[in-house]
């Protein structure tokens, strides 16, 4: 393997690296360049060990195989990597509001870790999720090899270095303080490059495929990405103080800055976190069961259905704020109407089971996925409750959000992942099976009753929050001082870092199993009681 | 604030009808004679491969 150029390239980076942090206009951005030098020597030393001076052997270089799924095996291992850090630190947040003396100064603060957490999960999980994800189905289903050859490469490894720019920032304390969008504009050009190249590496793909029809998985992937390239470039509009340095300020202010950022915040989650993952669903809730779609007609209803209501939605974020008061109810009415697209996903994912549904019980990852798209169905009816004003007003800045948030995160955007990661270390390395089916099972167990604790306690701590919030006595005063009300959620707090502690644990145990199904072993275990095939028919 | 106002009127008129227009013509088109044959064999396609 020859890495002429890319050598040259890391090479030329980490050199320009070392530039800025030599004329960094201040100490955050000079250390942050820092890191990005070691980090670029360390991928140019990697490729000068991996270099091969052997001649290449007769017959040419080795033929190209069908698909090119190395890259897709990085990113499983990637997502797996992340999603543990993710969790991990989400406990420690959740540990840091029960106990606030974990608060390690000045790195290891709530504010610096909390968006550690969220960009984890979100970014680096969900991302690699559904970099990997995307790679795989869009080769199958359109039966051509992935576009753009080694630029699929550099879509990953430039994704992970957006990954390592944005965490590390955020523990130095450079952030531009938009919610899912800290990162400061340099990396925010970063990560627009490799989103272009992704844009062109999947669409590329779907142009030249042999498949006349584009499967609805693919339209969902697609408006993930052109959708999140959009959003990503609007909401990050900003001019630098300096091109050394690390602040930058809003091309926007006041209430239309409010505006734009929830505009990015919540079609980020219909489009990262809704679209993507639904077309995983879609692509392998089918494999998994071996059956077609329930309705594909109504798959594209509901493409076209979400896509045109989502965009509105935001303003939700910004009930009884500056915001005009059609614009709030403009916000509230499209995300009522978000329902119906929502639940006929739901349904038409659940529905594909129909005349299978005894693999919930025989197949865990079959479960994980059904227990994924029941998540689904039951924070996309939440949501919608939660932006009518009337019940926004006792909902909003509570932990009732934090508690919806996460049946979204972890119970759908988690279990389909951890199903699809599932389904495809089998496959891409071609095992038997996975080396425990059983673990996979516990997993199930301790994930969806790690969500079912960590919801249910948020819902009530929420709400009792609302509602002291709001508690007047009969000469008009509060009854509450704020202070009080936060003390009144220690008990939840604590037990809502247990909640989290059983969703790391699930996650663990999925780490370990898939690191034992590709170093190709098999646990000696009992098959799950029915999971027995019946004896083949006679032909 | 020019800008804004047209802007804001063609949202409301044209750009609206036409993004409604566009959304019924989706669901038309999806529900057309043959549409559920096709749609039959597109939803086949993830079993074909492996």
């Amino acid at each position: 393997m020859k890495h002429t150029v890319e050598m040259i390239v890391l090479a030329v980076g980490a050199f320009l690296a070392l530039v800025g942090a030599g004329f960094a206009q201040d100490r955050l951005f000079g250390a942050h360049m820092w890191i990005l030098f070691f980090v670029l020597l360390g991928g140019t030393l990697v490729l000068m060990r991996r270099t091969d001076f052997r001649p290449i052997p007769a017959g040419g270089a080795p033929r190209q195989s069908e698909y090119f799924d190395e890259v897709v095996k990085y990113g499983v291992i990637a997502t797996m990597f992340w999603g543990v850090v993710g969790f991990l630190v989400g406990v420690v947040v959740a540990l840091q509001l029960a106990f606030p003396d974990l608060n390690i100064e000045p790195w290891f603060n709530f504010g610096r870790v909390r968006p550690l957490h969220t960009s984890a999960v979100i970014f680096a999980f969900g991302g690699n999720a559904l970099i990997a994800t995307s790679f795989y189905v869009v080769q199958r289903t359109s039966r051509a090899r992935l576009f753009g050859g080694d630029l699929g490469w550099f879509v990953f490894w430039g994704y992970q270095l957006f990954i390592v720019l944005a965490a590390t920032g955020y523990l130095l304390g450079i952030t531009q303080s938009r919610e899912y969008a800290e990162p400061e504009w340099y990396v925010d050009l970063w990560l627009t490059v490799v989103w272009v190249a992704y844009l062109v590496v999947f669409l590329g793909t779907i142009l030249k495929r042999k498949e006349p029809h584009i499967y609805v998985a693919n339209w969902f992937y697609l408006s993930f990405i052109v959708t999140i390239a959009m959003l990503h470039v609007v909401n990050n509009l900003a001019v630098p103080v300096s091109f050394l340095g690390s602040k930058s300020y809003s091309a926007f202010s006041g209430v239309q800055d409010a505006l734009t950022q929830w505009w990015y915040g919540h079609n980020a989650v219909g489009f990262f976190l809704t679209a993507g993952f639904l077309a995983m669903m879609y692509y392998f809730i089918p494999k998994q069961v071996n059956r077609p779609v329930y309705s594909y007609r109504l798959s594209i209803i509901h493409f076209w259905a979400l896509i045109f209501m989502y965009i509105w939605a935001g303003p939700h974020h910004l009930h009884y704020t500056a915001l005009p008061d059609w614009a709030q109810t403009l916000g509230m009415v499209f995300s009522v109407m978000l329902w119906m697209p929502s639940w006929g996903g739901m349904i038409n994912g659940l529905m594909t089971l129909s005349g299978a549904w005894d693999k919930v019980r025989t197949d865990p990852v079959v479960r994980m996925m059904v227990m994924a798209v029941a998540f689904y169905g039951m924070a996309t009816f939440e949501g919608p409750m939660m932006s009518i004003k009337a019940v926004n007003s006792l909902s909003h800045y509570t932990d009732w959000t934090i508690g919806h948030v996460h049946s979204g995160a972890l119970g759908w955007n988690g279990l389909i992942t951890f199903g699809a990661i599932y389904y495809l270390v089998p496959k891409l390395w071609n095992r038997e099976r996975l080396y425990s089916v059983r673990m996979v099972n516990w997993h199930f167990w301790l994930a969806t009753l790690g969500i079912v604790i960590y919801a249910a306690v948020m819902w009530v701590a929420g709400i009792q929050q609302g509602l002291m919030w709001r508690e007047y006595d009969d000469q008009g005063f509060l009854v509450y001082s704020f202070a009080e009300t936060v003390a009144a959620m220690f008990p939840y707090y604590v037990m809502r870092a247990v909640g989290g502690a059983l969703f790391l644990a699930g996650a663990v145990l999925m780490a370990f199993n898939i690191t034992m199904t590709i170093l190709g072993r098999l646990r000696d275990e009992a098959p799950i009681v029915g999971a027995v095939p019946l004896p083949a028919p006679a032909e | 604030m020019e800008t804004y106002t047209a802007m804001r009127h063609f949202a409301d008129s044209w750009g609206l009808l036409a993004m409604v227009l566009f959304f019924l013509g989706v669901i038309t088109f999806t529900f057309r004679p043959g549409g559920k044959k096709a749609a039959q064999r597109a939803a086949s396609i993830p079993l074909q491969e492996d």
